[in-house]
């Protein structure tokens, strides 16, 4: 169904769709690897607002066809949701725990993590990877991480995060098998928070 | 004589795959084989590997009989590996087989059914005699078949139609899923829908069904089959593009169904009824629908009930061991180097027997 | 040491870049980024059929085609050599799919991989380790469906592997396991390490490196993010253990590295040399030598054959 989409105002997505998705790839993998690291994924695309460069190179890598996608209102609305469409082919969903990735724009339109897919027993990776678009990568308040992919332990301090969030992300670690994976985005940066990360207090 | 293993291997590779162009060529004098031959005289060869390599495309397939020296599990995994790095479209319309142009349609069922017994191009009443008169080339072609055996109607009924009137027959359930699912995008998972049994048993080694049928008919897992009905012929393939939101036809596919007619003696809910086992091939490969029709049945135990013991009933052993890809590589990788797990064991062994000895000898062991 | 892939072949480009179409690998990627956050974990994929059977790497092969761009350098092993018949043939795919360079130096790769080893030199951030996987799943031997083993692995019950190695214990006096031996991620997945022998299995844990591993015939993906915690399943009173050696290599005289026996006649002859073959190679250059060295194994086993 591609009714709908006005084709002339659809900005481009990748210049070089199979060499730019492997490199921002290879950045989302590092990134999934060694929780609280920071990547930049380049060359990131010119993606629409609300979506930020870094939502929108991660969104050409991974979505298609294939994926249920959950946007929160802000990017459901207009250039952006085409954007995805068109690019993408993603099939939109309504319901957060449906989807298998879902792109969230700014901290008060979050959905609690609990919202989305925990996984299944039997098959822990049928969860949900949530895309949070936070304000910086930086200069927020200090959180201490630990886990596997982590020497020791490794701090952050992203800024224009949820109230809670912290708390959930325990609370999602906790239920290990069962959890969701976050990608914190902002601008054409990328920090990866899998299930598997500890908050050190 | 110094042993050196596996050294040395780029060199070897390129030796290896020249001699292997030499022998596929075979005698320089005898004239090369074309494509088109194989397409053309070969038919049965290419169906087969159309039909397990998932692919319907005669003249890749009869490419892929020719590189592979008529190995046809070869020529099947090349197909197979061609095919993998095709773009997707999408999924055609169901094809129906009640509009096929049928060149071959029987019935073990009955004497006569609506449409006739039409016995088309058949080994089975041939006495297998070899026809020395064949080694002689450069004979004229055989005059065409009298046409006398032309399939009377059009669409022809099928063995569910015949029944249809008496409910004696049990209806063909539609799987509920929008699209069917699809093993060359999923990885098998259980318990598995009929989908997904249906199309690993296309793709399944012939040979493999074969076995599984013929262990089921000697009572591994009987299900009394009866031949309802096989139908070879042509039917059109339609396809609606997103862009039209009608179906078009894009080509023209021959295919072979096998319906077999099982009983099934009914329960509480359900009164007496047969139950079939469907069975479904690219091309003419009525080996392949029939066993595949029984096996479909055999796997069925759960909805009708029936005690499930025989290797032919186990849904995991038949899925997980049909496909031939999957089977000739794991057993033929025996043939690649191993000699780091072998060290490994050979010293195990040496120390366990080693110790073995000192158990059973632990004088001589002080005296040494 | 890192040679120039051969240019691009556009006549030979049948085939997409690396092999694998886009959607493909994108399927591969999301389940290689699942796998990374469930350690040990054996996550399905739709693996596709390789241009090689089943059994020769189409797990490795696949996730080095979902992963590979331009700039990689790309070395390729088969027990712990890179001069194997089938990591020649491996190494010649990528570089004739892929355009990338290839080399047989350990510390220049930025993907590495392998059948039945882990080199012997430690890997470094920044490279991924990529395992070909016959059989994914470490229960098989002990339970053959998938059914059973998978509920296995959702309720953490991993008694029967236990009472096995116990079973073994009382038939050998010690735990007859040798390659494949299976290890326990961070206390939570038993996982198979592959058949790399139990030599090698230490080195997974805390490692540099990202551990991918691929199991194509059997459609699972499994991974290790660096620094992960792997312990490889014992008893207190028979603590795991890794072979040794009484020879050193022949030709560079390594202690410490894995060994493959070579037999020289049907005499009963042999000589041990270091199954990591560009380990040996480097020792062999610093001037380290072993008992046999300038034997004729001397100038191939680094794959140098003029």
């Amino acid at each position: 169904m591609t009714v709908g989409i006005d084709l002339s105002k659809v900005r481009p997505g990748f210049q070089d769709p199979v060499h730019n998705s492997q490199s921002v790839f290879r950045a989302i993998m590092e990134a999934v690897a060694r929780p609280g690291m920071q990547v930049t994924l380049s060359p990131a695309p010119t993606s629409p607002a609300p979506l930020c460069p870094a939502a929108g190179a991660v969104a050409l890598t991974l979505l298609d066809f294939e994926t249920p996608v959950w946007l929160s209102p802000a990017i459901r609305e207009g250039e952006a949701r085409d954007w995805l469409r068109f690019h993408c082919g993603c099939p939109l969903v309504d319901e957060t725990e449906a989807s298998a990735f879902a792109f969230i724009s700014r901290a008060d339109e979050a959905p609690p993590l609990s919202a989305f897919n925990p996984g299944d027993a039997k098959y822990p990776d049928r969860s949900t990877t949530v895309i949070l678009q936070v304000l910086s990568l930086e200069g927020g308040s200090s959180v201490r991480l630990a886990g596997p992919g982590i020497k020791g332990e490794r701090i952050i301090a992203p800024r224009g995060l949820p109230a809670d969030f912290w708390d959930q992300v325990a609370e999602n670690g906790a239920a290990f098998q069962f959890g969701v994976d976050i990608l914190l985005v902002a601008e054409e940066g990328l920090i990866g928070l899998p299930r598997t990360v500890r908050i050190q207090s | 004589m110094a042993y050196v293993s596996v050294k040395g291997g780029e060199k070897a590779i390129e030796n290896a795959h020249l001699w292997l162009a030499e022998a596929r060529r075979g005698d320089p004098s005898v004239a090369e084989v074309g494509v088109d031959q194989i397409r053309e005289q070969l038919s049965l060869a290419v169906d087969r590997v159309m039909a397990e390599g998932s692919c319907y495309d005669p003249g890749l397939a009869a490419l892929a009989v020719k590189q592979a020296r008529g190995d046809l599990p070869e020529a099947i995994f090349l197909v197979r590996a061609y095919r993998t790095t095709l773009p997707r479209f999408g999924g055609s319309e169901p094809v129906d087989t009640e509009k096929m142009h049928v060149r071959r349609r029987i019935s073990a069922a009955f004497k006569d059914i609506p449409g006739g017994q039409v016995l088309g191009p058949t080994f089975d009443y041939t006495h297998r005699l070899l026809d020395f008169t064949l080694a002689a080339e450069g004979l004229p072609p055989p005059a065409p078949a009298p046409a006398s055996e032309t399939p009377s109607s059009w669409p022809m009924p099928t063995i569910g139609s015949v029944f249809a009137h008496e409910d004696l027959l049990e209806a063909d359930a539609r799987s509920e899923a929008e699209t069917p699912f699809d093993l060359t995008r999923e990885p098998m998972s259980f318990p598995a829908g009929r989908d997904q049994r249906l199309q690993a048993l296309a793709r399944g080694d012939e040979g493999f069904l074969l076995s599984l049928a013929y262990s089921s008919q000697r009572g591994w897992g009987s299900t009394h089959p009866l031949c309802g009905e096989i139908r070879l012929g042509d039917v059109a393939v339609e396809f609606v593009p997103e862009e039209l939101g009608f179906p078009i036809e894009i080509g023209e596919v021959t295919l072979t169904e096998c319906q077999m007619l099982s009983g099934f003696a009914g329960s509480a809910e359900r009164a007496p009824q047969f139950t079939r086992g469907y069975g479904l091939a690219f091309g003419h490969s009525e080996r392949k629908a029939m066993s595949m029709a029984i096996v479909d049945r055999a796997l069925r135990h759960r909805e009708v009930g029936e005690q499930a013991d025989a290797p032919v009933q186990d849904e995991e052993f038949v899925l997980y061991h049909s496909d031939n890809v999957e089977a000739s590589g794991f057993v033929q990788h025996l043939k690649l180097p191993h000699y780091v797990d072998f060290q490994a064991d050979l010293q195990l062994i040496r120390r366990l027997r080693r110790e073995h000895f000192e158990r059973l000898n632990p004088v001589q062991e002080a005296a040494e | 040491m890192t040679e120039a892939s051969p240019p691009a072949n556009l006549a030979e480009r049948y085939y997409n870049y690396a092999y694998l179409d886009e959607q493909t690998k994108r399927m591969i990627r999301r389940a290689i980024l699942k796998a990374l956050a469930i350690p040990g974990y054996q996550a399905p994929f739709g693996s596709r059929e390789m241009p090689v059977p089943y059994g020769w790497g189409t797990g490795g092969i696949q996730l080095t085609a979902a992963i590979i761009g331009p700039d990689d350098v790309y070395k390729c092993i088969d027990q712990g050599a890179d001069d194997t018949t089938n990591a020649v043939s491996i190494r010649k795919f990528f570089a004739k799919v892929a355009d990338v360079a290839t080399t047989e130096d350990t510390s220049d790769a930025t993907i590495i991989q392998t059948r039945h080893r882990i080199p012997e030199q430690s890997l470094k951030a920044g490279q991924v380790l990529v395992f070909q996987v016959p059989q994914p799943e470490p229960l098989r031997g002990l339970e053959a469906r998938e059914t059973e083993t998978r509920a296995m692995h959702a309720y953490e019950e991993y008694g029967l592997q236990y009472v096995s190695l116990y079973e073994n214990i009382s038939a050998y006096g010690r735990i007859a396991a040798t390659a494949g031996y299976p290890v326990m991620i961070e206390e939570r997945y038993l996982m198979s390490p592959s058949p790399i022998p139990k030599f090698d299995n230490p080195k997974m844990d805390d490692n540099e490196a990202i551990l991918l591993f691929g199991a194509g015939r059997e459609k699972r993906i499994y991974a290790l993010p660096p620094h992960t915690r792997v312990r490889s399943l014992d008893f207190e009173d028979y603590p795991f253990e890794v072979q040794s050696w009484e020879e050193n290599c022949a030709l560079c005289g390594a202690e410490d590295s894995y060994l493959d026996e070579v037999v020289l006649d049907d005499a009963g002859n042999k000589m041990f040399v270091c199954s990591d073959s560009h380990f040996c190679g480097e020792r062999r250059k610093a001037g380290h030598s072993g008992p046999m060295a300038g034997h004729q194994l001397d100038q191939t086993v680094e794959g140098n054959t003029p």
